[in-house]
């Protein structure tokens, strides 16, 4: 009896030790995310004081980790939507969205549902960060602003031109339009605030959230940033390639992505009038473009009836699904929506391969013409701007099930919408920290090896020191005949020669070898009875 | 098939009634907070900025008749410090309302040196009318303004300094030479001499109750201990050393305050070389003492500025320095490390903050966190060039910037030249003492 309660406790053990070394492995994943990069290495290290004290650095960012990895898997307060077929027969991309309704509860399907406006033609929608409030705009001048907790529109008003595009500002309390004209902002009472008249004919808009910039793309291909808070011009970039209606912003880092009717997808930062990156991505013209939130993956359609999905870090092709694709749109947890005609299809890599396959279909009534697909923050949901108004339906396991009260809270009283916004202001970001790799601000900066200088600029840095030199001497008045014209001028040239010294030296210690290496070429080159014909000095 | 889509109900994530406190929920997913380093960026050159515009260190003055030659301060009241001035003037200020408690009328003379016993109930002090007397610290309450001495005793030579020890009722007075007394008894216990020249100060270790360090005119710095006989080190260097200061959590290292402007930290054991070379000041350096945390100490120089420097820094943290305050003579670190006090020759006793943009009283979580955040940003970002600037720059008045400026060129020249003949002379024939030996001429036992 003994030895098989013995036996019985020691499987027991073992099962709770597998259990515990399940879950340290489970942690183990999850720490890596909050990492951040691996470890630093500090054999070269030769001081121990440093080394000490950043070891001990180290150790706090493992605690950190740690904690934040603990916290993820017992805290978090919700877990995120799915959609499981049963058995190998039922497949999850001929589920309709009838079904998930029976499934669901009251408060989920109030979700669906279509908004019939054929007057106003083509909607566009925009959502505010926390996914409660949305913009539509129709092409014929129809803003509405809808509040989506209850379903009602704030603010409606008829602009009688037409409106291509509509973006937030930084919360519900401002909003961009981009009209046949200019571009006006108005306030959340519908009230025009400000009318842009630098931006020229706008296609589309982007907002840089952490940065108050309004990017724009016009009718000549012109990329204007505006910073709104100031209401300071910040770049106007000439891209030279033309019109262009496709135009994202890659949440990671902040770089606005334009694609071209040549295939090409360009990426451009504010403060340089170069593009940062050119690629060519398709046969055709690019048709639609759409980021990956953790900023490694792009997803392009192009007329040729293809969806590319790249890898941004070593810019190659990971995936190319055979498709056409007027929109696209990737949701908070990696679902990439396409939409062509009346028809949206949704794929989803399952458990995070980044293999992108079928997850869900939904086409709606023939006559409508899909112009925009937008997934809601933070909701299982995904908005649907066409030709006859706009449309929600359901995806389980779009968004994000957790929120950060400090990041977007969906549940925000007036009291905290405004501390967010003076946060924001405060920690506005420069327009000179958008780079392709954002976490390379506060490293060591690698020292470029001195590239030499053609003779050219070697020349031009010259006359611009004797420029500098030239202007800064000051002669100094002597008396008793010491301070007559001659000797101040040699003094001049003195003081002038002094400067150009160093330049001089540099010029000798390359020039000189080149020449003497000229000399000794020449003279080998001819053969023995040519060489009286030999160039010689003329000392003889 | 299995559905399942996100539904959140208000009441979960909103609060029950209008007093309760908002619901806050964190999820800390790096991929919801984009260019998260820039933001840490833009707020650590913000928190820089602050700590500028807080940056008010100057609390309060009070004044004396003449000008500050000394200064004690009593480890078990924080609120009080003895002060004491040429014209024989001992006050107990009351730091908090800078108003005078006490008044210990007696010397004729300049009052040159301050003590309070550990326990403070006694002050004893001397001075150049060649007499240390003994006071008996009143309690709070009582009514007299001037208080009697309990005890005096007079001797033929001027008295320059004296200090208590930490653990025990002895205490040291130097002048001529080095005296240990007793509070009962009337004549020195013991005497030491090393040298004919006048002592100028003394402190005892706060380790070790019977060690102390003295600092001679013969630019001397001696070890003692009072249970022998005999000194136990010397260690002669270029200039006089104006003041020593033990530091109270490493007992075995003590600083020096020294004439030529630096102040030499030396380690007892090993004093053929200075741990630490502490620069900065562009004249003598009159006065030195430690914070309770062994971490900073604050000096005041001759050149009208007081500084404060980290227990391991070569150069100061922070200087304080006004139009008014002239020649700074003595100062004190406050036992709560928070205040720094400095006498100096315009009559003053000056008080300030040791942090410039500390925010005293109480203060809340939430402002305790984001002070806490606040530092954190800036020590990591604290290398990058624009956040440098501004964490970096002090308004100095113009004599201390041309004296630093003048110091730059002449370490930089003299540096240069020999470079230069070691470039050009036999390799290993010429070798450069490195600066911690360089003031040392030599030690002695």
């Amino acid at each position: 009896m003994s030895v098989v309660k013995a036996t019985k406790e020691e499987k027991k053990k073992k099962e709770t030790g597998e259990e515990e070394e399940e879950i340290s492995e489970d942690l183990d994943l999850k720490v890596k995310k909050y990492l951040r990069g691996g470890a630093a290495n500090f054999d070269d290290l030769k001081d121990k004081k440093l080394k000490g004290q950043l070891s001990h650095r180290e150790f706090l960012y493992g605690a950190s980790a740690k904690a934040a990895a603990k916290y993820e898997k017992w805290l978090m307060p919700s877990e995120g939507g799915y959609l499981e077929a049963d058995g190998p027969v039922e497949k999850t991309w001929r589920i309709k969205q009838e079904d998930i309704r029976r499934e669901v509860d009251i408060s989920s399907s109030r979700n669906q549902h279509d908004v019939i406006l054929p007057e106003f033609s083509p909607y566009t929608l925009d959502f505010t960060s926390n996914g409660q409030y949305m913009a539509a705009a129709g092409r014929k001048g129809h803003l509405a602003i809808v509040d989506m907790k209850n379903m009602i529109p704030r603010r409606e008003i008829q602009v009688g031109e037409t409106v291509r595009d509509v973006v937030f500002l930084q919360d519900q309390s401002f909003f961009a339009a981009a009209q046949k004209k200019y571009t006006y902002i108005y306030g959340q009472e519908g009230i025009e605030a400000h009318c842009l008249k630098d931006q020229g004919a706008v296609l589309k808009l982007q907002f840089l959230k952490n940065h108050f910039l309004l990017a724009s793309i016009n009718k000549f291909g012109q990329l204007h940033y505006e910073d709104v808070s100031m209401g300071a011009m910040v770049g106007n970039i000439r891209t030279g390639l033309g019109r262009t209606d496709v135009m994202q912003v890659n949440p990671y880092n902040a770089v606005v992505a334009l694609g071209h009717s040549g295939g090409t997808v360009t990426m451009w930062k504010p403060t340089s009038s170069a593009p940062l990156v050119k690629m060519l991505c398709h046969h055709g013209p690019v048709s639609a473009l759409a980021f990956h939130p953790n900023g490694h993956l792009m997803a392009t359609a192009g007329k040729e009836k293809k969806i590319k999905l790249w890898d941004l870090r070593k810019f190659e092709v990971l995936q190319t699904l055979p498709g056409h694709a007027k929109t696209l749109d990737f949701s908070q947890r990696g679902l990439l929506a396409c939409g062509i005609g009346s028809f949206v299809q949704v794929l989803s890599d399952f458990s995070g391969t980044q293999n992108y396959s079928r997850y869900m279909n939904h086409s709606m009534v023939k006559g409508y013409k899909i112009s925009n697909l937008l997934f809601r923050p933070y909701e299982d949901v995904l908005g649907i701007g066409h030709s006859m108004g706009w449309s929600s339906i359901l995806i389980p396991g779009s968004g994000e099930p957790n929120f950060d009260s400090w990041v977007a809270n969906p549940f925000e009283t007036r009291k905290q919408r405004g501390e967010k916004e003076v946060h924001l202001l405060l920690d506005k970001l420069p327009p000179e920290t958008i780079m392709l790799d954002p976490t390379k601000i506060g490293t060591v900066k690698t020292a470029r090896k001195k590239e030499k200088l053609t003779k050219k600029e070697v020349e031009a840095e010259m006359e611009a020191t004797v420029e500098a030199v030239k202007d800064s001497i000051n002669m100094k008045k002597k008396t008793k005949g010491r301070s007559k014209p001659s000797k101040k001028l040699k003094k001049r040239q003195e003081i002038i020669a002094k400067a150009k010294r160093p330049f001089l030296e540099q010029q000798m210690q390359d020039g000189q070898l080149s020449i003497k290496k000229q000399k000794v070429s020449e003279e080998v080159e001819l053969p023995k009875s040519l060489q009286r014909f030999a160039r010689k000095k003329a000392a003889t | 098939m299995k559905v399942k889509t996100i539904s959140r109900s208000t009441d979960e994530f909103t609060r029950e009634r209008s007093n309760d406190l908002q619901r806050v929920f964190r999820n800390y997913d790096p991929n919801l907070r984009p260019q998260e380093k820039a933001v840490e960026y833009v707020r650590a050159l913000n928190a820089a900025k602050l700590e500028k515009i807080f940056g008010r260190p100057f609390v309060g003055a009070m004044e004396h008749n003449e000008a500050i030659s000394c200064m004690a301060k009593n480890p078990n009241h924080l609120k009080g410090i003895f002060a004491g001035s040429e014209d024989g003037d001992i006050r107990l200020w009351d730091i908090t309302s800078r108003r005078t408690v006490r008044k210990f009328p007696g010397h004729r003379g300049a009052v040159r040196g301050l003590t309070a016993t550990t326990d403070g109930s006694r002050l004893v002090s001397c001075g150049a009318d060649c007499i240390i007397r003994r006071w008996t610290v009143p309690v709070e309450d009582s009514s007299e303004d001037s208080v009697k001495p309990e005890d005096f005793h007079i001797s033929k030579n001027a008295y320059w300094g004296v200090d208590h020890q930490w653990k025990g009722d002895q205490f040291a007075t130097v002048g001529a030479q080095v005296d240990i007394w007793n509070h009962t008894s009337n004549a020195p216990v013991r005497s030491f001499q090393w040298g004919t020249d006048t002592v100028i100060s003394v402190r005892f270790n706060p380790g070790h109750p019977d060690l102390l360090a003295t600092s001679a005119s013969d630019r001397s710095i001696t070890l003692y201990d009072i249970k022998m006989t005999v000194p136990i080190k010397k260690l002669i260097m270029q200039t006089k050393t104006n003041s020593i200061a033990w530091n109270p959590m490493e007992p075995m290292n003590f600083t020096a305050a020294n004439e030529d402007g630096n102040c030499y930290s030396y380690d007892l054991r090993k004093l053929n070389e200075a741990t630490m070379v502490h620069t900065d000041h562009a004249a003598a350096v009159m006065d030195i003492d430690y914070s309770p945390t062994g971490r900073e100490f604050v000096t005041g120089s001759y050149d009208r500025t007081v500084r404060i420097f980290r227990y391991n820094g070569g150069h100061s943290r922070e200087i304080y320095h006004t139009s008014r305050m002239q020649r700074v003579f003595c100062v004190k670190f406050s036992c709560d490390a928070s205040y720094v006090i400095s006498g100096s020759d315009d009559y003053n006793l000056r008080l300030w903050k040791a942090m410039a943009s500390e925010q005293l009283g109480v203060l809340l979580p939430r402002e305790k966190k984001r002070h806490e955040y606040d530092e954190a940003l800036k020590n990591r970002y604290k290398h990058l060039p624009e956040v440098k600037r501004i964490l970096r720059h002090r308004h100095l008045p113009l004599p201390i910037y041309k004296a630093a400026a003048l110091r730059r060129t002449m370490t930089e020249s003299a540096r240069k030249k020999e470079e230069k003949r070691k470039a050009h002379s036999a390799p290993g024939s010429i070798s450069t003492k490195p600066l911690r030996k360089r003031r040392i001429v030599k030690e002695v036992e």
